[in-house]
């Protein structure tokens, strides 16, 4: 017997829609496989991982946590990807803008007031924008491949943390920890609901961001530039739309998104910077926007779901004793199928069988 | 020529009942076809009647969903083009398979089995080339010579491999009639030799002037054998089309003296852009209102690098060199000239004048969402989707373009219903100024008829329209001049009164335009 992928006429609404659906379910027996080859329960390892970090409130909370700045850059990522632009440097991004956001409350601590929380996110986004501004200067001038720049500019953005948070902004009263002063009250961002969980206001931007984003990409003459420009480049030209004009567009879209995660990090979650200031959040990103098909909306839900693995994976390590890896591992299955179900939205699967008995085994099988 | 019913022996080649799906469409339906040696059989059809389907089938780059393929009577199975070659069976492809950066011996190389030395190969190429009248140095860079001598590459690279059967598929398409006339006489010596050959075509004359018989396709089926030397070219078109093809009208256009001038273009000269791209040099030309101006050429000669000028794809340097409608353009983008009142339909369709995975809706807004702004735009550049879609329906009407749903993606509809939707967006403009490139480039004779009405009609409502083509019937069917494209530069406009397909072809090989084009005053 053998497989082959048939073309389909159109693209398929349905497997537009269930094949992410599909790609989850096989993470699943993947994983499940995964903890059996490891020796532990893959029901129990399975219910750690998904199940167990949505029982109570408090999680859900961190749940929007982790979920906060994964949607922020992913929605920018969008853009992005969708113009045919590879930006694969959103966690310096992330950073730059961290950094940037947090000028005011690490260098000027006396400055406090209301003033100082908007600044900071105003700022967080402009130094996320210039960063990602790089890469799309240097693809517009020189025709350079964006996707070595802006991944090498992350290691400049992480190193360049690493050096102001152990020299210049150490903490003066931090006994030589590796970490700025605690921010003030004015440059932390609020609680959502503080009663019930940490979540805070960085959730609600990126929901935010996802539906203003949503309704450009859909519904205005930017949004379908963005999309003429990605799926072909000739007809964009023709139409009169300036490649090097969408390349800067994309690029400092997502990195202002990217810095407003960072800097809503830092301020709601963190309180400071350190050495290390995301788990590769600006990486995961990349997952969670193919995940949720480049739909901002979609993306929302990615957003959480890729959150799980992060909450179920520190949940599982304290319970079954599995290393955080594992995260990784899941997180990489997870594109992996994504990639690979798509391919049923363009492409029907038929078998053929050689022989009578196989093919009517295989009937039985797809019945 | 003793042939139909002489045999199994005689036939070098029978095709059985072959029948190919795509999806739901059967792109050839229980084909039978017999090739007898010795012989040149057309294979004649309309764009998507399965020509090509059928013949990749024998050459083994697709596989037959059922039916037989007898080669000298033994029943055989192609599964690679390899295997056709080792049988016997070569190919001339219509898009040549050569790569430009090498030379004409390394391309042959590469086709051929084993470790045969470059010098060896070329030496071989050009007894070969010489023997047959298709001169050809084999040390020259592909992307150096014209169309017609990459076709002889491909055939001499046929020749070395000393086939039986020789696949010719649209060969003239990209020729001169001059050069064509030269392939006819290759192609006949080869059938005095003993040779058979399968040579796809549409263009009837040809097949009538070439072939010892014709098999005739339409939607996949096999609607007629016949003798093409019996038949016309009206009884051949029905049987390929199905029905009888409306003649297209064409009164004579008011003299162009009076007539303002819409277009003009004014010494304009582009250095390549690409090392395979094409000079302009020093074209000058001018469209009048009312008149359809055509230009002639093969291919390469810069057709597609002037398109881009005048559309402003690409900007000159001197804002005078492309003038509409009175206004210096030369430094306007193609949105600006659009809202001079010019429009334009680039050569290719897909990917080009229209962005495939989108919807014709939103391929309507893609050339004129600043010319009609107003209707299709609201606040903040939000689409006005209702709007949008009731003008596309009224385009699809129109121009009567068929389709499958209600508001289908470009890619799905086929490239004649394409283009004619493509067409219709810039006619439903009205535009002043219209230059197309290649306008029925792969479109069924139904479509072509319909979208070279159109054009005439626009220019009789007062626009200029200017048409880019390769194909000379067109050209003499639509224009009221034609001028010449060779190696960059323009000759001028020659009244169709005028204008012959001699004259016209020597202009297109490259014969001076002073010695062969004495009309001056046009323009």
């Amino acid at each position: 017997m053998r497989i082959e992928l048939v073309r389909r006429p159109q693209r398929s609404a349905l497997f537009s829609a269930v094949s992410p659906l599909i790609a989850l379910v096989l993470t699943l027996v993947a994983g499940a496989l995964l903890f059996a080859l490891l020796g532990k329960n893959p029901g129990e390892a399975l219910y750690y991982y998904f199940i167990d970090p949505l029982r109570e409130t408090w999680s859900l909370h961190e749940l929007a946590i982790k979920a906060t700045p994964l949607i922020l850059i992913a929605v920018g990522l969008s853009i992005c990807y969708q113009s045919n632009n590879w930006n694969i440097g959103a966690e310096g991004q992330f950073v730059i803008g961290a950094i940037v956001g947090s000028i005011l409350p690490v260098m000027f601590p006396e400055f406090q007031n209301w003033l100082v929380l908007p600044l900071m996110m105003l700022m967080g986004m402009a130094g996320g924008a210039a960063y990602a501004a790089i890469p799309a200067y240097l693809k517009a001038r020189f025709n350079t491949n964006e996707i070595l720049t802006s991944l090498m500019l992350v290691y400049v953005a992480q190193l360049f943390l690493d050096w102001l948070v152990r020299g210049p902004w150490r903490n003066p009263a931090g006994f030589n920890f590796p970490e700025t002063r605690r921010f003030h009250e004015y440059a932390v961002l609020p609680e959502i609901w503080a009663a019930s969980g940490r979540a805070h206001w960085g959730f609600i931007f990126a929901l935010v961001a996802a539906i203003l984003l949503w309704f450009m990409l859909s519904r205005t003459l930017a949004g379908f530039e963005v999309k003429v420009m990605g799926q072909s480049p000739r007809a964009g030209r023709f139409a009169g739309f300036s490649s090097a004009r969408m390349v800067f567009f994309a690029f400092l879209v997502s990195g202002a998104l990217a810095g407003l995660a960072g800097v809503s990090e830092v301020s709601g979650a963190i309180g400071q910077l350190r050495p290390t200031i995301s788990p590769g959040y600006g990486f995961t990103a990349i997952i969670v926007a193919f995940l949720g098909r480049l739909n901002p909306l979609g993306i929302v839900a990615a957003g959480l779901v890729l959150a799980l693995t992060y909450l179920g994976g520190e949940a599982a390590q304290i319970s079954i004793g599995v290393s955080d890896k594992v995260i990784r591992a899941f997180q990489g299955l997870i594109l992996f199928f994504v990639l690979a179900c798509d391919t049923l939205i363009l492409y029907r699967i038929r078998f053929i069988g050689r022989k009578a008995p196989a093919s009517s085994e295989a009937s039985h099988g797809h019945a | 020529m003793n042939q139909l019913h002489s045999g199994q022996a005689a036939n070098l080649l029978e095709v059985r009942g072959l029948t190919k799906v795509f999806g739901s469409l059967k792109a050839c339906d229980n084909v039978d076809l017999a090739i007898a040696k010795g012989e040149i059989h057309a294979l004649l059809g309309e764009n998507g009647a399965g020509k090509s389907t059928l013949v990749k089938m024998l050459f083994g780059s697709l596989e037959p969903a059922a039916g037989e393929i007898l080669w000298k009577g033994e029943p055989v199975r192609i599964a690679s083009p390899g295997q056709a070659r080792a049988l016997g069976i070569g190919m001339v492809f219509q898009h040549f398979s050569l790569f430009e950066a090498l030379t004409a011996a390394e391309n042959i190389a590469l086709s051929l089995a084993g470790n045969t030395p470059i010098a060896e190969i070329a030496q071989k190429a050009k007894a070969l080339s010489e023997s047959y009248g298709l001169p050809l140095d084999p040390f020259a860079h592909v992307g150096d010579l014209s169309v017609g001598e990459r076709q002889r590459i491909e055939i001499i690279r046929c020749l070395l491999q000393q086939p039986e059967l020789i696949i010719l598929d649209e060969p003239t398409s990209v020729l001169t009639p001059q050069e064509a006339d030269r392939l006819f006489l290759t192609l006949e010596r080869l059938r005095d030799e003993g040779k058979s050959i399968l040579y796809i075509s549409h263009r009837l004359e040809e097949v009538k002037r070439l072939c010892d018989r014709a098999t005739v396709l339409r939607h996949g089926k096999v609607v007629g054998h016949c003798d093409p030397r019996r038949e016309t070219a009206a009884s051949l078109a029905r049987l390929m089309v199905g029905n009888e093809v409306t003649q297209v009208v064409r009164e004579t256009a008011p003299s162009a003296g009076k007539r303002e001038t819409l277009l003009e273009v004014r010494g304009l000269s582009r250095k390549p852009s690409g090392p395979f791209s094409a000079t302009l040099r020093d074209i000058s030309l001018n469209v009048h209102a009312g008149e359809v101006i055509g230009i002639a050429g093969v291919a390469g000669n810069g057709q597609g690098e002037f398109f881009e000028a005048v559309s402003g794809e690409a900007l000159q340097d001197n804002p005078g060199a492309v003038r509409i409608r009175n206004t210096d353009a030369g430094r306007l983008n193609i949105t600006a000239r659009r809202l001079l009142g010019a429009a334009f339909v680039p050569e290719e369709r897909l990917g080009h004048g229209a962005a495939p995975a989108m919807k014709l809706s939103e391929n309507l807004l893609l050339s004129r969402f600043r010319t009609d702004a107003k209707a299709f735009l609201g606040r903040a550049g939000i689409i006005r989707g209702g709007i949008l879609a009731a003008a596309s329906a009224r385009i699809v009407k129109e121009m009567d373009v068929r389709k499958s749903a209600e508001d289908p993606e470009a890619s799905a509809l086929s490239g004649g219903n394409l283009q004619k939707f493509i067409i219709g967006r810039e006619l439903d403009r009205r535009p002043a100024v219209m230059v197309v490139n290649q306008p029925t480039w792969g479109v069924d004779a139904g479509a072509a008829a319909r979208i070279r009405q159109a054009l005439i009609d626009l220019a009789r409502s007062g626009s200029a329209v200017l048409v880019i083509s390769q194909d000379l019937d067109e050209l003499f069917e639509l224009s009221d001049a034609i001028a010449v494209m060779h190696d960059g530069r323009l000759s001028t406009p020659m009244p169709i009164a005028e204008a012959t397909y001699e004259k016209i072809g020597l202009l297109m090989g490259g014969a001076s335009p002073d010695t062969h084009a004495p009309h001056e005053e046009v323009a």
